[in-house]
């Protein structure tokens, strides 16, 4: 057990010594909205010495979930033989004209759902309806959705469908630094997508574009630690990947989820948020379960998508601009009331400066 | 959203376990992680397993900070 004290001390030592080796504006990208949570929570921004910054990155799947997805989603619950299943950050999530929460204010039948295996439950209690649950997430999550279809497919349920946004979120990482206007001097990366994936998917960081890269955990510690680890490979001039979250994070990551992932999905080309479309980032349901695919199972008719011109979340989500540099942050937009995704999730960049942040901190280039 | 939290198995059954989450018990799949023993520390998401805690590493850490926080005049 780890005591209060020694924690203190632990962090002081880290923070000495990131101050100690980084000599220049640094910039940090996080890409993983619960570390967002985590180091505003923690004050971890306010006690870095100034000369560093971080800065959250494409690290929620809610937040780069485009209108596109939402307006789909929104069409497939005004279906009355449908039964939407989602997450809850989803519901508040702006499409182009309404959203989820409106459209269950209207009478669409839309269950939040923890699990979905809670959504296949769900399939096998409602034999006449239709449950479709948005698969929204990351690597962490994309290997539950994928065990979920081979269960409905061993179970022979047949009224069991998603709506597939998954991604993968190296190759937002690839994009990021393929732009050669996006200033960031390393990574911390998503430990619970790691678990999954392994260290292998990110070794471009290093290897490629030459940048330092970590994988953190989630308690203050753990991240203060991480950004210590990156000032020394900055220092000593190197640019590898450590795992500084070796506790659940394996080399290798789980093969099983990752076979169950290659199981049922291929890559497409997906639309991110901010980021437009990128190759191969997205997993859509392959041709073997292509019954489970909402899209190619259940015919539907949505608005023609656009995103609003105002809301800034993709240059949030590139860590080209901090929120409140976005004029309708707080005035229009807030967690009530959100005029883009990245204030909806608890996670989202915008929400955790509303709810954290109220301008106090310094965010330097 | 890929919150993951640790949960101790109580029970194995098949594919399914009894984890101890905080003092709550719930049901999770061990779909992702067939070979999780009862009493193993697993990491939990969104209704299933994903991974083992590896304790001996968990202290690791601990025994980590430990000596940095001793060495910490550097
Ligand atoms: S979905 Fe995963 S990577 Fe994204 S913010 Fe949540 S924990 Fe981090
Ligand atoms: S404050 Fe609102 S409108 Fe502005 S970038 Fe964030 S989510 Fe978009």
């Amino acid at each position: 057990m780890i005591m209060p004290e020694e924690c203190k001390k632990a962090a002081e030592f880290f923070l000495q010594n990131i101050d100690r080796l980084i000599t220049k504006p640094t910039r940090f990208m996080e890409v993983c909205g619960t570390h967002t949570v985590s180091i505003f929570r923690s004050g971890i921004r306010q006690l870095l010495p100034e000369k560093v910054d971080l800065v959250s990155g494409p690290g929620c799947p809610v937040c780069v979930t485009p209108n596109d997805y939402m307006d789909t989603a929104i069409a497939y619950a005004k279906n009355s033989n449908v039964i939407i299943t989602t997450f809850g950050d989803m519901l508040k999530v702006p499409g182009t004209s309404t959203s989820l929460y409106e459209a269950r204010a209207e009478g669409a039948d839309i269950r939040i759902v923890y699990s979905p295996l809670d959504a296949l439950q769900l399939a096998i209690n409602n034999p006449a309806k239709k449950i479709i649950f948005l698969a929204v997430g990351f690597e962490t999550t994309a290997p539950l959705t994928a065990a979920t279809i081979q269960t409905a497919q061993k179970k022979q349920i047949n009224n069991f469908f998603i709506l597939s946004a998954h991604k993968w979120t190296y190759t937002a990482l690839d994009a990021l630094l393929s732009d050669p206007t996006i200033k960031v001097d390393g990574f911390l990366l998503p430990g619970h997508v790691c678990v999954i994936t392994g260290e292998a998917p990110f070794s471009f960081v290093s290897e490629r574009y030459a940048k330092p890269a970590v994988i953190a955990g989630f308690e203050a510690l753990d991240i203060l630690r991480a950004v210590y680890m990156l000032a020394l490979q900055v220092q000593n001039g190197q640019a590898k990947i450590e795992n500084a979250y070796k506790r659940v994070v394996r080399t290798e990551g789980n093969p099983i989820a990752q076979n169950a992932i290659s199981s049922v999905f291929s890559n497409t080309s997906a639309n991110w948020r901010g980021f437009g479309g990128i190759e191969n980032s997205g997993m859509t349901v392959n041709a073997a379960y292509a019954q489970y695919d909402a899209l190619h199972s259940i015919p539907v008719t949505k608005e023609n998508s656009r995103e609003n011109p105002a809301c800034r979340c993709g240059d949030v989500l590139k860590g080209n601009i901090n929120p409140t540099q976005c004029p309708l942050f707080k005035k229009i937009c807030t967690p009530e009331h959100p005029a883009g995704a990245c204030m909806v999730s608890i996670e989202g960049t915008c929400h955790a400066w509303y709810k954290y942040g109220q301008g106090r901190y310094h965010y330097g280039r | 959203m890929c919150l993951a939290v640790p949960a101790k198995i109580i029970e194995k059954n098949d594919m399914m376990a009894t984890v101890d989450v905080e003092g709550i018990q719930r049901k999770i799949s061990l779909m992702l992680l067939p070979d999780a023993k009862k009493g193993d520390f697993v990491l939990m998401h969104a209704g299933f397993a994903i991974q083992t805690i590896d304790e001996q590493e968990a202290n690791y850490t601990a025994q980590l900070l430990k000596e940095v926080a001793q060495n910490d005049n550097a």
